[in-house]
């Protein structure tokens, strides 16, 4: 089933919690919702799902939901069809794991409601589904975070819905945890095959999970994109900033020469100020400056845990250190331990004037 | 390594002084009550209590407490339920406002029925001339009784809802369960032994409140008496030993009311014990 949404804002109160906007989910996608807190993510979540109800005043033309051909915008949560997993899971504490699941079946109206039987049946079923038959007895309490979270997640197919919405669904395991259930939900979705939208603060879940991931901020839509050519070309600096660690190079242009402090670095750009970014990968380190290229940096922590050692560089050019990553056989070669001076070279670097992505090679390099 | 605040002689001090004060304040004045009221006698204090007068004290307290608790319940969730699941202007006067039975003494609650509901009242006036009588009748003590009991159990119900959040009932509602449903399945389960504490309160309070009936039943014997009010009237008859077998009476029903806290304490934390 596919979510269309058309001018969707809301305001708590005074607060703007989410600008009004529009997004398109394909039928069968598995989209992310990425962001900050407070960018808005749960609550567009929430609205998807009916808990909110978008704000009826203050755009020009009606909020919509579509769920495919059908208008839900008025229509409650309990008619929807959805499937919601809550961030803390939210199970029923007083009902065994079995009861939780059965839920959604023994409150339906008696003339649509399967029989005892098929709802055992069909409990059992998605229990095996998520691993965990042998539990059906247990109490919410009595079971891990991960084991809440696929009862939780059981309970929400057990209805069939036409969409599963996710609030931050591994936000509160550990990290080993996190990934087995990443995968197992990337399996599920390709089995099932149902459209479903999760939230997130996590860049790497993002990324990994989805199909196209909606990066948010402030309320607003930043960007809409594959994984790929998110983390490849973002839009503005706010996405570029937001999907990893990122190194600012501040300065002034003069002649095609970018200058800060002692620092050096050829461009080719227009005279004035300057912010340059660039990724950890994207800075090399030598024991050499170059003619185009004078970057002296100190080495002021190294974390060789990895496939790639994590290095932080100092210097009085520097307004917060950088940090690079080098593999292992550099590190060994420039013989890298804390107060060792070396110089930086950029290997590319992105620029974000007006708002628009832009990135280029060192002059010379 | 000893823990702070752990040494022996503060221990025995406070176990020591812990044990004269509930001996010397709970339970000496418990076991005078038992001794005043047999001390004539067990027959005696069976004549006393069968006593026509007594009887009808007796049904009358438990009457207007099983008329109270319904009230309260009903109140008492609703409004639970308003202030911790619903934002709006004026929810943190509502939540201090239910505080006004605590703090006013319930003298003051009585007269203030009294001037508004007797014959000479506000709204008494105007009942009196449809010939409704709430004042010195059983209707003015049930009124009085809601007004001093109805914040017990939204009192016990609103720090526990907060707690426990909404979050599973909007699970419930995802899930295509109706309100009443919701309610009866998921909001109630959780709220049941608080729920089943704050009628305890309520029910030993309503027994035994006093001062607010005191003022609007008028005390007529074997009309608007209440037990506490037929403890002091006997008192003041120098009646001492029927004074106390009703006391004890009294009593009783505390007692057993604590046995009833008791034993819901106990199962609480054996579930808890469990899951």
């Amino acid at each position: 089933m596919s979510i269309r949404l058309e001018n969707i804002g809301k305001h708590f109160g005074d607060t703007r919690a989410l600008e009004p906007v529009n997004l398109d989910i394909h039928e069968g996608e598995l989209v992310g919702l990425l962001g900050p807190s407070g960018s808005g993510k749960t609550t567009l979540l929430r609205i998807i799902a009916g808990l909110e109800n978008p704000d009826r005043t203050g755009t020009r033309t009606p909020a919509r939901i579509l769920f495919g051909q059908r208008d839900v915008t008025h229509v409650h949560v309990r008619d929807r069809r959805i499937g919601f997993v809550f961030q803390h899971y939210a199970l029923f504490r007083h009902m065994s794991v079995f009861d939780n699941v059965a839920f959604g079946l023994t409150v339906m109206p008696k003339r649509s409601r399967p029989s005892r039987s098929e709802i055992r049946a069909r409990v059992f079923r998605l229990l095996e589904m998520v691993k965990l038959e042998h539990l059906a007895e247990r109490y919410p309490a009595q079971l891990s975070g991960g084991q809440q979270q696929r009862v939780s997640l059981a309970r929400a197919l057990a209805v069939e819905p036409d969409v599963l919405l996710l609030d931050e669904p591994f936000g509160a395991l550990d990290a080993k945890v996190r990934q087995d259930l990443r995968r197992w939900l990337r399996h599920l979705h390709e089995e099932l095959n149902f459209t479903s939208v999760f939230v997130t603060h996590d860049q790497e879940e993002a990324l990994e999970l989805s199909d196209r991931v909606v990066v948010m901020s402030d309320g607003r839509i930043e960007q809409i994109d594959t994984p790929e050519t998110l983390y490849r070309a973002p839009q503005n600096r706010f996405v570029f900033e937001f999907l990893g660690d990122v190194n600012h190079l501040e300065g002034q242009v003069h002649d095609g020469v970018l200058t800060c402090g002692d620092a050096r670095l050829a461009v080719d750009l227009p005279d004035g100020a300057e912010d340059l970014l660039l990724r950890p990968h994207e800075v090399c380190l030598a024991e050499q400056a170059e003619a185009d290229c004078h970057l002296p940096v100190t080495v002021t922590a190294v974390s060789p845990v990895g496939a790639e050692v994590r290095v932080e560089l100092e210097a009085d050019w520097l307004a917060s250190p950088w940090l690079a990553t080098v593999r292992h056989a550099d590190f060994e070669r420039l013989e890298l331990h804390r107060g060792r001076r070396l110089f930086a070279h950029p290997r590319q670097w992105h620029r974000f004037a007006d708002e628009k992505a832009d990135f280029l090679k060192p002059h010379a390099a | 390594m000893q823990r702070i605040g752990d040494a022996p002689g503060t221990r025995r001090l406070l176990i020591g002084a812990a044990l004269v004060l509930t001996a010397v304040f709970l339970l000496l004045p418990l076991v005078a009550i038992f001794a005043q009221a047999l001390a004539k006698g067990v027959g005696v204090f069976w004549g006393n209590v069968s006593d026509a007068y007594t009887l009808h004290a007796i049904l009358l307290t438990l009457g207007v407490a099983l008329l109270t608790i319904p009230v309260c319940l009903v109140f008492g969730v609703s409004l639970a339920w308003l202030v911790t699941r619903f934002a709006f202007p004026g929810r943190r006067l509502l939540q201090t406002m239910i505080d006004i039975p605590f703090a006013v003494s319930p003298v003051v609650a009585g007269l203030i029925y009294l001037l508004l509901y007797g014959r000479n009242g506000w709204i008494g006036g105007w009942l009196d001339a449809h010939d409704i009588q709430l004042m010195f009748a059983w209707p003015g003590i049930f009124m009085v009784t809601v007004f001093v009991t109805c914040p017990f159990v939204a009192r016990e119900l609103i720090p526990l809802m907060q707690a426990q959040g909404s979050r599973e009932e909007e699970a419930a509602v995802t899930l295509g369960a109706g309100g009443f449903t919701t309610f009866r399945r998921v909001t109630l389960p959780n709220i049941r032994w608080a729920l089943l504490y704050g009628v305890i309160l309520t029910n030993a309070r309503a027994v035994g409140e006093f001062g607010a009936v005191s003022v609007v039943s008028g005390a007529i014997r074997g009309q608007t008496n209440t037990l506490p009010l037929h403890v002091q009237q006997l008192y003041q008859d120098y009646n001492t030993v029927g004074a106390f077998s009703s006391a004890a009476l009294l009593a009783l029903i505390a007692l057993f009311t604590l046995a009833a806290k008791a034993g819901l304490e106990w199962r609480a934390a054996r579930r808890e014990a469990i899951t």
